[in-house]
């Protein structure tokens, strides 16, 4: 049973489409307002292969997310998991990604009390996930939300996520934000900085973390190749 | 009486294969004939044996590829050979004989990078404008898109090439690397019925094998022994696992380049059931997917004489004392001057 994109029934709004997952706005219970997220299965992939990398995928992602929550660190509320239909159904975040915010500083000019306060929160939130050996996987300013009502940075899509402790997956996830910073934001000042600071402050494990971060950055992600 | 058109001379013999094209700048193959270097089942190509290979090779493959081209070296405009990435000593074979023409004939030189040659080839045969490319070969899997002035490269494997992996599984089965391990494999893969669990590594944009090669070298001495599966079975699960994972990683990069198309080269490339797997991710994308076959998707010397004459043409030349080789080059270092004025046209 496939759910229908075009909001026919009225309460399913397609909201984007990914690689992998469809994204509904919806409500949930009545009259809550809700994402739905629908992992798709793929038609290339042998059916066994799909649908245990489907589940996997599914529950890894909302045990990192409940599992971040658990670490202090803000992520949509997790209502429902479906895994018949492969979807996650959580709360609704009214408010601008991180992404929108920066963007908007590169054409006005940069608010400076702004910036500190959201490159703090970045900071923090990312010590406390890499402290709880957490690693977000894809750490890009569209995967930050800053909630309207309290001014406070939401952590999504933990889809890539996954547990470790080792300093080099911490590094390598700070990298990953650092290129997505300097790609998309590089008008805005040296904001990877700023979050390093804040996050030098939060984590317990930011000495080995950042002596990695800048054995990550020398070699590159990508090793010169042979034949 | 010949009509004016560049032409160009290319060589390429970076790894088992040594080939000679002739080609002219609208893309027309004059000729472009090739020997692979195949050793006995069970083994793989040497570096020392392979160049030996290639120099007894590499003469007639000359001669052969003028007579059949009907031209003369007067009639060449620019001598082309496969500066790197791959093997030293291979590789060392076409620069010197390049070396030695260039100076017998007076031409100039260029030296072209392997992988962006893969490209150009699989752009003009097929007439992909541009699309994300995968590059699977025995040495290099890469996801490629342009991206200004350079093949700028997505994801990658962080250890070993596809190629590789199924070449050396081919070996444990000890399967016969006539014409190439792959296209072995790929045949007895169409009679595995049985789906065996494999790991798959996809991290991010990357991909990696060694683990997944480690895993079924294990799994088959194993099963094997108790009768559990069929060669055929692995040879099965082995491409639908690593498969899945180049369309996974190929479908990430068109998500995030926001392009339609996919262009896949390199000798993998010639795998059908691969090219089924992205044309149902591409049509599921309402893309379209460019794939060519064995004459164009292995390595032969027409694909480096046709990038060399691109680069040439816009006024680019390797000087003698430049044109050494390298088996480290990577495909985002060459500047793809070319497609700058495609896209000033376009």
């Amino acid at each position: 049973m496939e759910i229908k994109a075009d909001g026919s029934d009225g309460s399913l709004v397609l909201i984007k489409q990914g690689a992998e997952a469809r994204v509904f706005e919806s409500t949930f219970v009545g009259s809550r307002r809700c994402i739905i997220k629908e992992r798709f299965s793929k038609k290339y992939r042998h059916p066994t292969l799909d649908s245990k990398l489907t589940l996997k995928r599914l529950n890894a992602e909302a045990r990192c997310m409940t599992k971040a929550r658990r670490l202090g660190v803000v992520t949509p509320v997790l209502y429902a998991v479906d895994t018949v239909m492969h979807t996650l159904t959580f709360e609704y975040v009214e408010g601008p990604s991180v992404k929108d915010i920066l963007l908007g500083f590169g054409l006005i000019g940069v608010d400076e009390e702004q910036m500190a306060d959201i490159t703090t929160q970045i900071g923090n939130a990312i010590g406390k996930l890499h402290d709880g050996g957490l690693v977000h996987g894809d750490l890009t300013t569209s995967n930050m939300l800053l909630r309207s009502s309290a001014n406070q940075l939401v952590l999504i899509d933990f889809g890539l996520s996954f547990t470790s402790t080792l300093p080099e997956d911490k590094a390598v996830d700070l990298y990953v934000l650092e290129r997505a910073l300097l790609s998309m934001h590089s008008s805005c000042g040296n904001v990877m900085d700023r979050i390093l600071a804040a996050y030098r402050k939060s984590s317990k494990q930011w000495s080995s973390t950042l002596n990695k971060l800048a054995e990550v950055r020398q070699r590159g992600r990508k090793r010169t190749m042979v034949g | 009486m010949k009509d004016k058109k560049l032409i160009a001379l290319g060589f390429e013999g970076s790894a088992n294969k040594i080939g000679v094209g002739v080609v002219a700048i609208d893309g027309t193959i004059l000729s472009n004939p090739r020997h692979t270097y195949i050793t006995p089942p069970g083994q793989g190509f040497l570096p020392r044996e392979t160049a030996q290979h290639h120099h007894q090779h590499i003469l007639p493959l000359v001669k052969s590829a003028l007579d059949t081209a009907e031209v003369t070296p007067d009639e060449i405009d620019c001598l082309c050979y496969t500066k790197g990435p791959g093997m030293g000593a291979p590789l060392q074979v076409s620069a010197v004989v390049v070396r030695v023409l260039s100076q017998l004939w007076k031409k100039p030189i260029v030296g072209v990078n392997h992988c962006v040659a893969h490209i150009e080839m699989g752009r003009i045969v097929t007439g992909a404008v541009d699309p994300v490319v995968l590059y699977v070969s025995g040495g290099n899997t890469q996801v490629i898109a342009y991206s200004e002035g350079r093949y700028r490269i997505f994801g990658e494997t962080i250890d070993i090439a596809v190629g590789n992996c199924l070449d050396r599984f081919a070996r444990v089965l000890t399967l016969s690397n006539d014409p190439s391990p792959g296209y072995n494999i790929e045949q007895l893969a169409k009679k595995g019925e049985k789906f065996i669990e494999l790991p798959y590594v996809v991290k991010g944009m990357d991909v990696s094998f060694s683990g997944i090669l480690s895993f079924i070298e294990a799994t088959a001495e194993e099963k094997l022994k108790d009768n559990e599966c069929s060669p055929a079975d692995l040879c099965f699960s082995l491409q639908e696992t690593l498969f899945a994972m180049l369309v996974e990683i190929t479908e990430r990069a068109m998500a995030h380049c926001d392009k339609k198309d996919v262009l896949i080269v390199g000798g993998v490339g010639c795998n059908e059931r691969l090219q089924k797997m992205m044309q149902i991710m591409c049509s599921e994308r309402d893309g379209k997917l460019f794939a060519t076959d064995d004459r164009y998707c292995v390595d032969n010397g027409a694909m480096i004489a046709y990038t060399g004459l691109l680069e040439y043409a816009n006024g680019a030349s390797t000087p003698m004392e430049e044109s050494t080789f390298t088996q480290r080059f990577r495909t985002d270092e060459v500047l793809a001057t070319w497609r700058e004025k495609e896209s000033a046209i376009a």
